[in-house]
Order: C-alpha cells, then sequence, then structure tokens
C-alpha cells in the first residue's frame, strides 16, 4: 500500500476525456515523477489531488482517508502541501511572516481567533522559523518584501513554506518551469536534499527529463489521461512505448 | 508596555494625549478674533471627530487588513444607533447599557450580513454589501417605522419606560448620562481671551475610542492580523496552506461591525436621535473616503482621515461672505472684494467643492493618504534635525 | 393585464437610462480598467448642456424696438436674440426643440470633457489601486457637481421635450384594451428608442470597425493587445470620450423626464454600479441586460398590488435581485472569471 492511493479516476470535460482509468500508487518516503506530454492531464490530476477538482469516479486515498470531497484546506490540513508553477507566496508580506504563517496553520488548524495575542510574543513559533530560513539559506532576507524577490528565490521560500507545515506529501508542479540551468541545478539539489533528510513523500510533475532522471526513483508515464507505464528511471528511459509515445517527440 | 512594542505604545500614548488635550490644541485662536472660526474645539464636533474616528478604524480593520471593500458599513452604524435609543427608551438612560447593546446588536447584525456577502470577493462583496444596506436603509425609512420612527427617527421621550430609573420628575425628557453625569455637561475654563470646553460627553467617547484604538493595535500585530493580511496577499496560497479563509474572514467582518455598532452607539449617547440616512450609502461612502484619504492600512490613518473630513463639513461650511469681509478688511476695497468672491464658491454651502478638491489633492499628491504625507514631513525633518518625531505629530493635530 | 403591461413599459426607460449609465461605465472599466465614480457626474452635465443649450436659445436681446404703454411709458422690446436670425416661427421652433437639439450640442462637448478628463486625470490612474480610482473620480464627481451647482443653483429647472411630444399615446386601445387604459407619454418611448439606437450604435461600432475590434481584444486580453504594438492609449482617450458622450446623451435625453439638478448624477451612480455588477463587470452585453430587468423589476414592485402584499418593496427591490443574482451566479449575468475578484 502507498501513501497515495490512486483508482480508476476519470475526468471529463465536456467531451474531452482528461483522465481515464488513472491508477497511481505513490509508496512511502520515495520521489515519485509523473511526465507525459502537453494535454496529458498531469495537472487535472494534481488538481484532483488537492481538491480543485472533483474526479467523476474513482477514488484517491491519502493515507487511508479519501480525499474526495474535501476542500483544499482540509487535504492541506491531512498532510499534503503543493507548490506551484509560479511560486504562490505572500507577496505583500515579509519573508519571515510568509513562513510563520504555514506554521500557525499547523499549530493552530484551519480556524483560531487569536486576535489578542502578538505575532512577536511567539517565540518559540519565530525560532522555529529563523531555523526553516537557515536551512534553505534564506536568513539574511527575512525581512526583505516577498514580491521583490528573484524568481529562484521565492521557489525556495514557496518550498519552505510547505516543509515548515512538515508534510507527508510535498506535490510540486513543475518546480523548475521557466528557470535557468543554474537555478534548475540548486532547486534539483534543495530537492534531493528534502528527500534525504526528511521523510516526506514527493510526487513530481515535471517537463524537464533532466530533472526528473535526477530525482525521481519511481516514474508514471501519463499519455492521453491514461498511465502507459510506470517503472524506475533506468527502465524508463530504454522503454519502447515511452521513446514512441513521449521521448521520441521531445529528444 | 500593554503588551505592545515601544514604537506602538508610543503612537497609543501620542492619541491617547491629543485626546486628552483636545480642548486645548483644537482651541488654538482666542474667542472673539477672527481666527477663531477655525477653531474645532467646541463639544459637538470633538465628540465627531472620536465617534467617526471609532467607526473609521473599524472600518480599516475590515478594509485595511484583507483588501474587502465593504460598502454597506453604515448599516451597523445604524442598527447600533437604533438599538441604543432602545435600551436608553427601555432600559436607562444611563448610556453604558446602551453602548454595549448597540455593539452587540451591530455585531450579530453583521454576523448574518457578513455571512451572506463574504460568498463573493471584489467588488461583488462590495455590491453585496451596499445591497443589504440600502435595503436596510429603505426598510427603517418605510416599513419599519414602528421600530425605527421612520423619516422623523427614533428618539427618547418622556413616556418611555425606563424600567430601571426612577420616575423623572419636572416633566423634561431626561438627558443621557453615565451615573447621573449627563453627556452635555461642560466645564468651561477662561484663560484670558481663551474658552476651552470640557465636555463630559466627549471625554467618554474619547476614552472608548482609545481603548477601540488600542484594540486595533493589538488586532493588527496578531497572529489573527496576520492571518487576515495574508488572505489580503494570496488567498490562493492560503487555501493551500490549511486556512479556512471563511471563518477568518467573517470573524473580522463582525468586529469591524461592532465598531460601527460602537460609533452609533456612541452617537446616540450623545444626541440620543436616531434617523434612517445614518444607514444610507453617502455615510458608507463617508467611512470608506475617510479611511482611504487617512492611509488604508495604517494604524493611526483612519483617524486623521475622519477627523479631517469632520473638520471640513462642520468648519469650512460655516465661514460665510461677512466673515472673509472681516478677514480681508485690511485689504485695499478692491482687492478685499476680489479675495472675496474668488474664496467665496469654497466656502459655507460650497464646502464639498473644498472637499472634492481635498479629495482629488490628497490622491494625486500623497498616494498612501494623510499618513504617507506625514512621513514625508518627518523625512524631511529628520534630515535636518535628529529628532523627527515632529513631523509625525504636527501630522495627527488637526485631527484630535 | 393592462397594469401589467403599463409596467413594462415604465420600466422600459428608466431600465433604459439606467442600461446607458450602465455602459458607459463598462466600457471605461472593461478598456481603461478604471473604477469611475464621476460617471453620474457626466450623466449630469449631459442634463446641463440641454439647460445651457435651452437658455443660450432663449437668451433675450433688445430689439431696438420701443413698445409705448397705454399710460405713454416706452419699454425696450426684447426677444430671444434667436428670432432675429432665423425669424420668430423658426426661431420659436428651434427654442422648443432644444432638448433634441442638444444632442448634437452635447456630443462634441461630452467628448470633450471625456478627452480632458482622461488626459488630465484618469490616465494617471490606470496603474493605481482601485481604491485610489474610486477617491480621486469621487472627488472630482464632488467637485463638477458643485461648479454645476454654483451657476445653476441647486434647484431642479424644467426642461420640457418640444410640444409634438408632450401628451400620451393611448397603448391599450391599440392593443385591444380599452381606451386610456395604458396611456404611456410619448417622450418616454423616444427615450426608449432613443436608447436602443445608442446602445445597437455602440455595439455596431465595436463589432464592425477596426477601431471597435481592438478595444474588444484589449477588453479581453490587455497585456496581448499591448504587446501587439498597437497604441492603446490614443484608444482609451477616445474609448473614455465615447463613454463619456453616452453618459451625457443619457443625460441630454432624460430631463424631460425628470427635471435635471446637480445631484442627479449621485442618485443614479449607485444604481449604475449595482447595474454593472449584475450585469457581470466588463460585460457589455450583461450591463444592458441587467439595466432593462432592474428598470422593469423596479416599476412592478411599484404596482398598487405588489405593494399592498409586500409593501416598501419597491424601494428595495433592485437591490434584492441584486443580491439573488450575484449569490446565484457569483459572476453577475454575463461576467467573466478573475475580473475584478480581488
Amino acid at each position: 500500500m502507498g501513501i497515495l492511493e490512486i483508482k480508476d479516476v476519470n475526468k471529463r470535460f465536456g467531451g474531452l476525456q482528461a483522465l481515464g482509468d488513472v491508477n497511481l500508487s505513490v509508496k512511502q518516503n520515495t520521489v515519485h515523477a509523473i511526465i507525459g506530454p502537453n494535454g496529458a492531464g498531469k495537472s487535472t490530476l494534481l488538481n484532483c489531488l488537492v481538491g480543485k477538482l472533483i474526479p467523476d469516479t474513482g477514488s484517491v486515498m491519502f493515507d487511508g482517508q479519501s480525499v474526495l470531497g474535501r476542500t483544499p484546506y482540509q487535504i492541506n490540513q491531512m498532510g499534503i502541501s503543493r507548490v506551484f508553477q509560479t511560486p504562490e507566496i505572500f507577496g505583500d508580506l515579509s519573508v519571515i511572516e510568509n513562513i510563520m504563517i504555514p506554521l500557525f496553520a499547523k499549530r493552530d488548524g484551519a480556524f483560531r481567533l487569536q486576535a489578542i495575542s502578538s505575532v512577536d510574543s511567539q517565540t518559540e513559533m519565530r525560532e522555529r522559523a529563523e531555523e526553516m530560513l537557515e536551512e534553505v539559506g534564506m536568513q539574511d532576507k527575512r525581512h526583505m518584501h516577498a514580491a521583490s524577490m528573484s524568481r529562484g528565490d521565492k521557489r525556495r521560500l514557496e518550498m519552505a513554506m510547505c516543509l515548515i507545515q512538515e508534510p507527508r506529501l510535498l506535490l510540486l508542479d513543475e518546480p523548475t518551469a521557466g528557470m535557468a540551468r543554474a537555478d534548475t541545478n540548486n532547486t534539483i539539489d534543495l530537492l534531493k536534499e528534502i528527500s534525504s533528510t526528511r521523510n516526506i513523500t514527493m510526487a513530481i510533475i515535471e517537463h524537464d527529463m533532466h530533472v526528473v532522471f535526477s530525482l525521481a526513483e519511481r516514474i508514471t508515464v501519463l499519455a492521453q489521461g491514461t498511465p502507459l507505464v510506470e517503472d524506475t528511471p533506468d527502465n524508463i528511459k530504454g522503454h519502447p512505448k515511452v521513446r514512441e509515445a513521449y521521448l521520441g517527440e521531445t529528444d | 508596555m500593554f503588551g505592545l512594542n515601544t514604537k506602538d505604545t508610543r503612537l497609543l500614548l501620542i492619541v491617547a494625549l491629543l485626546v486628552v488635550l483636545a480642548p486645548f490644541l483644537l482651541n488654538p485662536f482666542p474667542e472673539g478674533s477672527a481666527l477663531a472660526q477655525f477653531n474645532a474645539g467646541y463639544p459637538d464636533l470633538m465628540q465627531r471627530f472620536v465617534i467617526f474616528g471609532v467607526f473609521a478604524i473599524g472600518f480599516n480593520i475590515l478594509f485595511g487588513l484583507t483588501g474587502y471593500l465593504s460598502f454597506g458599513h453604515a448599516a451597523f452604524l445604524g442598527a447600533g444607533s437604533y438599538a441604543g435609543v432602545w435600551m436608553l427608551k427601555l432600559l436607562t438612560i444611563n448610556v453604558i447599557p446602551a453602548i454595549i447593546i448597540s455593539t452587540i446588536v451591530a455585531g450579530m447584525f453583521a454576523l448574518l450580513i457578513g455571512f451572506i456577502s463574504l460568498r463573493r470577493s471584489g467588488i461583488y462583496f462590495s455590491i453585496l454589501t451596499l445591497a443589504f444596506a440600502q435595503m436596510a436603509f429603505a426598510l427603517a425609512a418605510s416599513v419599519l417605522t414602528p421600530i425605527t420612527g421612520g423619516e422623523t427617527g427614533l428618539q427618547t421621550s418622556l413616556n418611555d419606560p425606563r424600567i430601571l430609573d426612577a420616575a423623572s420628575e419636572g416633566g423634561n425628557i431626561p438627558a443621557p448620562s453615565i451615573f447621573g453625569l449627563q453627556m452635555r455637561d461642560s466645564f468651561e475654563l477662561s484663560v484670558g481671551e481663551w474658552l476651552f470646553t470640557f465636555n463630559t460627553g466627549y471625554y467618554l467617547s474619547g476614552i472608548i475610542m482609545v481603548l477601540a484604538f488600542y484594540v486595533a493595535i493589538r488586532i493588527f500585530r496578531s497572529p489573527f492580523g496576520l492571518m487576515l493580511k495574508a488572505i489580503k496577499s494570496n488567498q490562493q496560497r492560503m487555501h493551500y496552506t490549511g486556512v479556512n479563509t471563511r471563518p477568518y474572514m467573517l470573524a473580522c467582518f463582525v468586529i469591524s461591525g461592532m465598531y460601527a455598532g460602537l460609533a452609533g452607539g456612541l452617537m446616540v449617547a450623545m444626541d440620543p436621535l436616531a434617523g434612517a440616512e445614518r444607514m444610507q450609502w453617502t455615510a458608507s461612502g463617508e467611512v470608506v473616503l475617510m479611511t482611504i484619504l487617512g492611509g488604508t492600512g495604517t494604524l493611526i490613518g483612519p483617524v486623521l482621515g475622519a477627523g479631517l473630513i469632520k473638520y471640513f463639513e462642520n468648519i469650512f461650511s460655516k465661514i460665510n461672505d461677512n466673515l472673509l469681509h472681516q478677514w480681508f478688511a485690511f485689504l485695499p476695497d478692491g482687492m478685499e472684494e476680489f479675495m472675496v468672491t474668488i474664496i467665496h464658491p469654497f466656502i459655507g454651502k460650497g464646502w464639498h467643492l473644498t472637499l472634492g478638491l481635498l479629495f482629488m489633492g490628497v490622491v494625486i499628491f500623497l498616494p498612501g493618504g494623510l499618513v504617507e504625507g506625514g512621513q514625508r514631513i518627518a523625512r524631511l525633518f529628520s534630515r535636518k534635525k535628529p529628532s523627527g518625531k515632529d513631523g509625525a505629530t504636527t501630522r495627527t493635530e488637526p485631527a484630535e | 393585464m393592462d397594469q401589467f403591461i403599463l409596467q413594462i413599459l415604465n420600466g422600459l426607460d428608466k431600465g433604459s437610462a439606467y442600461a446607458l449609465i450602465a455602459l458607459g461605465l463598462t466600457l471605461i472599466f472593461g478598456t481603461l480598467g478604471v473604477v469611475n465614480f464621476a460617471h453620474g457626474a457626466l450623466f449630469m452635465l449631459g442634463a446641463f448642456c440641454t439647460v445651457t443649450l435651452s437658455r443660450f436659445l432663449s437668451f433675450e436681446v433688445d430689439t431696438g424696438e420701443v413698445m409705448k404703454t397705454a399710460w405713454g411709458t416706452e419699454n425696450p422690446v426684447t426677444e430671444p436674440w434667436i428670432y432675429g436670425t432665423l425669424g420668430e416661427v423658426t426661431g420659436q421652433t428651434v427654442i422648443d426643440w432644444a432638448v433634441p437639439l442638444s444632442i448634437l450640442f452635447s456630443i462634441p462637448v461630452m467628448i470633450g470633457i471625456g478627452v480632458l478628463m482622461e488626459r488630465g486625470l484618469i490616465k494617471h490612474f490606470y496603474k493605481r489601486p482601485h481604491a485610489d480610482q474610486i477617491l480621486v473620480t469621487f472627488g472630482l464627481a464632488i467637485v463638477l457637481q458643485e461648479i454645476i451647482k454654483y451657476y445653476f443653483g441647486a434647484n431642479q429647472i424644467a426642461t420640457p421635450a418640444p410640444a409634438a411630444f408632450v401628451g400620451s399615446f393611448d397603448f391599450g386601445s391599440l392593443i385591444g384594451f380599452d381606451a386610456n387604459s395604458i396611456i404611456y407619454p410619448y417622450w418616454r418611448i423616444i427615450y426608449f428608442c432613443f436608447s436602443l439606437v445608442l446602445i445597437a450604435a455602440v455595439f455596431a461600432f465595436l463589432q464592425f470597425t477596426t477601431f471597435g475590434m481592438v478595444v474588444r481584444a484589449g477588453m479581453s486580453d490587455r497585456e496581448t493587445v499591448g504587446l501587439l504594438g498597437i497604441n492603446i492609449d490614443r484608444r482609451f482617450t477616445i474609448m473614455f470620450g465615447i463613454a463619456a458622450a453616452v453618459a451625457g446623451l443619457a443625460g441630454v435625453m432624460y430631463t424631460p423626464i425628470v427635471s435635471p439638478n446637480y445631484h442627479m448624477g449621485m442618485d443614479f451612480l449607485v444604481i449604475s454600479f449595482v447595474v454593472v455588477v449584475v450585469g457581470g463587470m466588463g460585460s457589455l452585453g450583461g450591463a444592458v441586460l441587467a439595466g432593462f430587468i432592474l428598470g422593469t423589476l423596479e416599476s412592478f414592485a411599484s404596482m398598487q398590488f405588489v405593494l399592498e402584499r409586500l409593501p416598501g418593496i419597491n424601494q428595495i427591490v433592485i437591490y434584492l435581485a441584486a443580491i439573488v443574482i450575484l449569490l446565484t451566479r457569483p459572476r453577475g449575468l454575463l461576467g467573466r472569471k478573475g475580473v475584478m475578484e480581488d
């Protein structure tokens, strides 16, 4: 049993079959990549996992519990965090505040009215936020306006915001999209470090084969909304069906 | 101090000091002098400064923190006013229960309207709140006349039960009071040419405004406040951070509505009369303008904005041509006539024109509102001399 | 039944005014992204174009003749100056037709005012937050309003329709009801037809001209159009002028229905915003549709029959409808996703 079990998921948009009988299992503490050509249904699948979309049929189980019918915030509270294609951060706030908000959300749950005690007096929370900043190497930027940072830093910050919640499953939607080579490599290193030092399962949607093959332990190839094949990176590289359907096009 | 950091404590103390000293600060010109017209240190106007200050502080908690622009906040002010008058009629002429009940009733009203309106965001939210408030206004003026007094308004009368009070003597409608001290009671202090008035109602409202301001600071600095700022910044990320934004927004909306109700309660405590026009969209628009004018999202801004608008409304509308002639009497006749003609459209009934120009001027030249202006002046001062605090305090003066 | 038809008719002219103002508001919002609180003031300025023209035409001058009264005193004879130019009969007609003539007069004036406003003020607010736009245009609305009050006074100024259109049309007998059961003033029919023509003209302009095509493209995706190297600035200015003219014309023709006063713009402004939002931000069709729907609803709610059962409903029906529509259709009738939702 994997930590994430997707069974017979179907999703239609009008006449378009976006997902057809998707079955997928992500094992605990692995990095699982989902690849496929444009329009293969990768993003639709991801949105079905976080509560943005609801599949027409099928089930999505996380750690034995169904995520279907739950809202994004409920799913996050179950232990699933998501990194977006373009970093979604709190641009108007400082870096340290950006880190503290998910920390409060983790501690206080979906809602808690704490209107009188001050943020500054929460020393324990602050220390943890500072530690996290150090871990991702942003301690010098703690008071910076988040919107004014470089894209690479924003990505780092978003990653830190997800990690501080100690999720059990981290979903990454093309984490290196639009990045320069150097930034991409930095991100790969960061993700490698995260997966080796923490007990976090990761599911990555990615276009960039370089990223996929440097990170993933398992790869699922999606084509026209259906999983074509699932295997280790080495086997995927040599798989004739994959070459034909996907790699052949890009290489 | 008071669980605030030094900067906030200083701000709170300045505001408290200004409220206490307002009767002096707002009456800088001797009685009977040509400039006495600009004195704002009379009870009625000072009360209005602080009460609208409360209203604007509350509005800013919603708009400044979350960016949700309510265009129906006057409905809560009105609801609070009606509830307040009813308490003065039924319970006791002591204003304390009236003020408390006003706040609670407005809060419940806000809970209801907020619960529905917050299903939408952006301009759709604004129009929903506007629609509810306009409905409340129209109903208060017509169908709900038994509760609201319709177009004449609701006021205290001699026959009111006032179950907690002893029967009133002398056949006069009792005036609102606090433990025997009447709101309209004033103590006048004459110093040479100057006359200073210390009014019970003003000081009660002033103390409550300082308290309201203090609570607002705490909210701004709290985790709750931080969450609200985060909702304003990126609602989507908030959902994926495990936060249910709806109860946060609703709590904020209710708190903000309670501030409006508190302001409404204070209004009737000063003058036990509530009319439907208090709920009209123009009143809702006024508090929006006060907040933006002062500086949205800043702590002191809304209070400054409220003060400035009320000052203009009361002072500029009272200047007339005779007064202008007095002021320019020192000029040669032709010049005098010329100056009066030039200034005439901007004063008296034309004060709206001045206000409109003021709005435009502030938005064009001071995009952050008066607070931004204050900061610029402060920076100017601090470049010249180390103690740059002067700039900030001179700015706060006209409001307090 | 006759009451029913009468109320539909009554709703149409009010709906026309709402639709015209909302159309202009949406044009400005959709193309320029500006929330224009001064739009009601433009409606009011249009109405005062009529007042100005009618006063100008009937301005009295000395004829140079002297009239001897029975007592032998001599009074100079005055007459509207236009008699001198066009002769008394034609002059009389021209004065009588001041309202329709104002259409011609107000178009250049309103476009001028619109262009001036956009160049002088609005232009600088494209990138500013909506709150700033609201404050500055609200300030402008107050200023315009006060200027009008200063020159024309605070009272309503009656501006009658041409004599030919005074009176009512017996709509009932035309469609088989009793005579005089459905009476509808001529001018309201004209107002309704006029606004239909105006709305059609705006739509045709946007649909069939290259200029309109660019503007429509800009409404759906501003950035891309900007990237195509099209000079969007000049088009924005022209669009603002057109929107001002539409609001102005709505005001010009409305004068015989409600005598203009300086704050008529503010009275219409709030409802127009409700109309725009109910129609869906950025949707021209939605604005027009919502204008007519809400106008008609309002007049239905004023029926005696309805009022007896639901007292006060006429005052709140627009807002009630707005709430119901916004709760069931999150982006109004025809709104698009993501416009002004944050």
